[in-house]
């Protein structure tokens, strides 16, 4: 697939392309980062030849280790195969963000085989729990031993890396009936603190499992306190915000804010509305794969908004 | 009530001769009837609510106190059930798991998913 950039509606990805990949779950997207402003610059194998000087990152997503349904009888094997993919690009990412749903269910195998993969690549991984990542009998205790090193409450944190301050949300814990994802008052407090200090032409990439905009409230797919965190962020110049938990491509861009959800790893989930609720959509085993991917990101030198393009495991 | 000591009987009618013997024998019938009652209201005292494409069924439940609910899910993701008052709160239910809890008062519990809060549901014990 051809480069694409989200900024230019008329030649970017189109209202079709973009319900088509709705269906989608998927291996990764690879972003890079040069100067300032980050677009991906394709599929994985494209961003490999488009842009070997770029700084790069991948985002992974819902991984869910030991899930064994008629979805896909072996998520790890799925992982595996996304895995392959980044072993054998030439340029390796600098890291992977991995926007939660490690896990099925936070059994202590699952976690160690989810590490075994990933440590595979040989890339340093960045992690956000899922709802699937904190239902241990202790409550998150399995997901902050392994992961919550350097963060606070639930497992929130933030860092820079090429002049980007990335910031890792958590909206899975203490969920309230009838509700959507949460981030809470005191997460939100240390978010205003985190972003203080910074100037307006810091590029700002928040990741986090629910996706912080309300993509469809009917399934829970949105965070209650979205807007909160999303009205912090508005000062700045280039905001990108990853998420996942939907298995499927979402993208919208709004003034300075690039929205974006990454396929899974593991089974895709139906279109919004599409099906009598969410949850494992079955398709056709030969064609699994083409609904499983990753993402690259890529930074550029510019005033473009963020563009992103997934890569599926199909070959 | 009538009713289903007659199908005690014929249920018992239907063990071997020999056990039948036995059991009356030890019994007698009027004790066979009581047990019959006992089992009756212990089956009576037990309702369910299945959780099926994210949705807790029935929605809205009514039991009288002493009742146990059970919850199943039989979705092919883990779910659980969580009360707002945090009267009762299940771990996560993988496919077919259940969770059973008495309720020994009268009142109106809500409960949700405590992984997808957008799934509720009520118990109304009288």
């Amino acid at each position: 697939m051809a480069k694409k950039d989200l900024g230019d509606r008329g030649q970017g990805l189109g209202r079709r392309e973009v319900l088509e990949c709705m269906v989608w779950a998927g291996t990764g997207v690879l972003w890079t980062v040069s100067g300032g402003v980050p677009h991906s610059v394709g599929l994985i194998g494209d961003a490999i030849a488009a842009e070997p000087t770029g700084f790069s990152f991948l985002q992974m997503s819902d991984s869910h280790i030991g899930f064994d349904k008629a979805a896909n009888p072996d998520a790890l094997a799925t992982l595996r195969e996304a895995v392959g993919i980044v072993k054998a690009m030439p340029a390796k990412p600098s890291f992977i963000i991995h926007t939660g749903d490690i896990t099925h269910l936070s059994k202590p195998a699952q976690f160690d085989n989810a590490d075994q993969v990933f440590g595979e690549t040989g890339v340093q991984m960045h992690y956000v729990p899922g709802e699937h990542d904190y239902i241990d009998e202790a409550n998150g205790k399995a997901y902050l031993d392994r992961y919550g090193k350097g963060t606070k409450g639930a497992g929130w944190y933030s860092f820079d890396d090429h002049g980007v301050h990335f910031i890792g949300l958590v909206n899975v814990v203490d969920l309230k009936g009838g509700g959507l994802g949460n981030l809470g008052a005191e997460q939100l407090a240390w978010l205003e603190a985190d972003l203080k200090d910074r100037s307006n032409s810091t590029p700002i990439v928040v990741f986090a499992h629910i996706p912080l905009q309300v993509l469809y409230k009917e399934w829970g797919w949105g965070t209650e306190d979205g807007t909160q965190a999303l009205a912090l962020l508005k000062r700045f110049g280039s905001v990108t915000i990853l998420n996942g938990h939907i298995h499927q491509l979402a993208q919208k861009v709004e003034g300075n804010m690039t929205f974006h959800t990454a396929l899974s790893t593991a089974f895709p989930q139906p279109a919004p509305g599409s099906a009598p609720s969410p949850g494992p959509m079955l398709v056709p085993a030969d064609k699994l794969r083409s609904y499983l991917g990753l993402a690259s990101i890529t930074m550029v030198q510019g005033n473009k908004p963020l563009a992103i393009v997934d890569k599926t495991l199909a070959t | 009530m009538r009713n289903l000591i007659v199908r005690f009987c014929s249920r018992l009618a239907r063990l071997s001769l020999g056990r039948a013997l036995v059991v009356a024998m030890l019994l007698g019938p009027v004790t066979g009837a009581t047990l019959a009652v006992a089992a009756v209201e212990a089956q009576d005292a037990t309702k369910a609510v299945t959780i099926d494409n994210f949705t807790f069924t029935p929605p809205e439940l009514t039991v009288a106190v002493g009742t146990t609910v059970k919850w199943v899910n039989h979705d092919d993701i883990p779910h659980s059930v969580v009360n707002k008052d945090k009267v009762f709160r299940s771990k996560a239910l993988d496919t077919d798991d259940s969770f059973s809890y008495t309720f020994a008062s009268a009142g109106t519990f809500e409960y949700f998913c405590g992984l997808h809060p957008h799934m509720t549901g009520k118990i109304i014990v009288k």
